[in-house]
């Protein structure tokens, strides 16, 4: 395919690689990939945020080394093949951190460890960078990672303010309002809620984007 | 189509690839990991005595205020004394201990070894004692403070590796920590009661019992549990101790 050769880096095609993921094919409203963290890491919004550049990095990376693999590696163990280069990854990223910046490592905790199993990634690799070259495949990567980051930055949002009364960890409902009254939704705080406002993220968007909305 | 010896000399090959890369990597890493470790031990210990170290100058701050590592034995006496950078009784720094191990140990019916440390921050004499147990997805630890008389609480810091974000993870904040400032781990008579991390609210308890009380996480029963109870096992094993201090 040499026209390929000559394509801008960013022709209107690998922007769309851009750009897709965050609306018309999200992996989290649209595929519904990726739930499970969706709940686990999005009572507050540091933590969210935190889970979002760690699943850029590792998926831009897995995404591309996957892609450089791509003509080498064995169709019957590819799914071996992208799960020990995401565990490795993962592991790396996680060794690295412990030992240069101890401190975001703590707070990063369990959060490392769950991007291993998180089917973005997963689906990702055998879904694109398994039959595509190494620059859409970083983009495609780069793209997912922000369309899973707003949905769960925005569902960590609506959770941490009506949840805690809080954002990022200040508190910006102001105490007047406490003392007429008015109470933190414990229940905001518990994953079930965090699957609602999912569930009314995926409602609006349907029912703006005319390309989401089914025949009948 | 590929062979099977393909498949397997790929895997092979992936896997020492792979084998080779992470542990050279645990291993060049593994000297700064440990410094890092120690550093946050000292910054847990010093942030139960309301000493808020950062990583670079926690080795400072502890070389200043923590005057006694202190090793006692389940008779509650003092077999380990490093004060001043030298040994005075014993060879082993409470510091160096392995609470993991000691719990092991006291848990088969061996022999143990407590850490104890004593600080002084500007004036202000306390002891300070490390914490370990279990939360929800994994351990949970902590540092408590308790002031000369071996009953009130001045201060207490924990940690988690695993618990879960914004409900058990939440023990690490200070607003949970500050609660316990004030408690008393004895009650009138003199008897070992502990502090309760209390569900529903530490005024759910009668008012004689809100002294060794505090509130729960929303959320986070099991962690809050798991506070009480790695308070209560750790605690009691230095009471021998505390009483033969008070005696004196």
């Amino acid at each position: 395919m040499a026209n390929q050769v000559n394509e801008p880096l960013f022709s209107a095609k690998n922007r769309k690689l851009l750009t897709d993921p965050l609306n018309t094919s999200n992996p989290i409203t649209v595929q519904v990939l990726g739930i499970c963290s969706a709940l686990a890491v999005t009572a507050k919004m540091k933590p969210a945020f935190v889970m979002t550049l760690s699943v850029i990095m590792v998926l831009a990376i897995a995404n591309v080394v996957i892609s450089l693999l791509r003509n080498g590696i064995p169709p019957r163990i590819r799914i071996i093949v992208q799960l020990v280069v995401i565990a490795s990854l993962v592991i790396l990223v996680d060794q690295v951190l412990k030992a240069y910046v101890y401190d975001v490592s703590r707070q990063l905790s369990v959060f490392v460890g769950l991007i291993i199993t998180n089917c973005i990634i997963m689906g990702r690799l055998e879904a694109f960078a398994m039959g595509n070259k190494a620059w859409p495949s970083l983009l495609d990567g780069i793209g997912n990672a922000f369309g899973y980051g707003w949905v769960l930055i925005a569902v960590a949002f609506f959770r941490e303010l009506l949840g805690s009364g809080t954002l990022w960890g200040y508190q910006v409902i102001p105490n007047v309002l406490y003392d007429i009254g008015y109470k933190n939704n414990g229940f905001m705080i518990l994953p079930p809620m965090a699957l609602i406002i999912v569930g009314a993220i995926i409602w609006i968007q349907r029912s703006r984007n005319k390309q989401l909305i089914e025949a009948h | 189509m590929y062979s099977n010896s393909y498949v397997f000399r790929y895997a092979i090959i992936m896997v020492v690839v792979v084998a080779a890369v992470l542990s050279t990597a645990a291993l060049l890493l593994k000297p700064a990991q440990d410094r890092n470790i120690a550093v946050a031990k000292m910054q847990g210990i010093l942030a139960a005595a309301q000493v808020q170290a950062t990583s670079s100058n926690a080795v400072d701050l502890y070389e200043r205020y923590i005057l006694e590592e202190i090793v006692i034995d389940p008779q509650g006496e003092v077999i380990g004394l490093y004060k001043n950078g030298a040994f005075e009784t014993g060879d082993v720094r409470a510091f160096h201990i392995d609470l993991k191990k000691e719990q092991y140990n006291k848990a088969v019916g061996a022999d143990f070894k407590m850490p104890l440390y004593y600080a002084d921050i500007d004036g202000q004499k306390m002891y300070i004692i490390p914490l370990l147990g279990k939360g929800l997805w994994g351990p949970v630890y902590g540092n408590i403070a308790l002031g000369e008389d071996f009953n009130t609480i001045v201060g207490a810091s924990f940690g988690h590796d695993k618990e879960t974000p914004g409900l058990g993870a939440e023990i690490e904040q200070v607003f949970f920590q500050e609660q316990f400032i004030g408690k008393k781990i004895m009650d009138e008579s003199g008897k070992f009661v502990s502090v309760q991390v209390v569900r529903g609210g530490a005024a759910i308890l009668p008012v004689s019992r809100q002294i060794h009380g505090v509130d729960a996480i929303s959320g986070g029963t099991i962690t809050s549990n798991g506070v009480s109870e790695m308070l209560e096992s750790n605690l009691k094993n230095y009471i021998k101790y505390f009483k033969k201090q008070v005696n004196i």
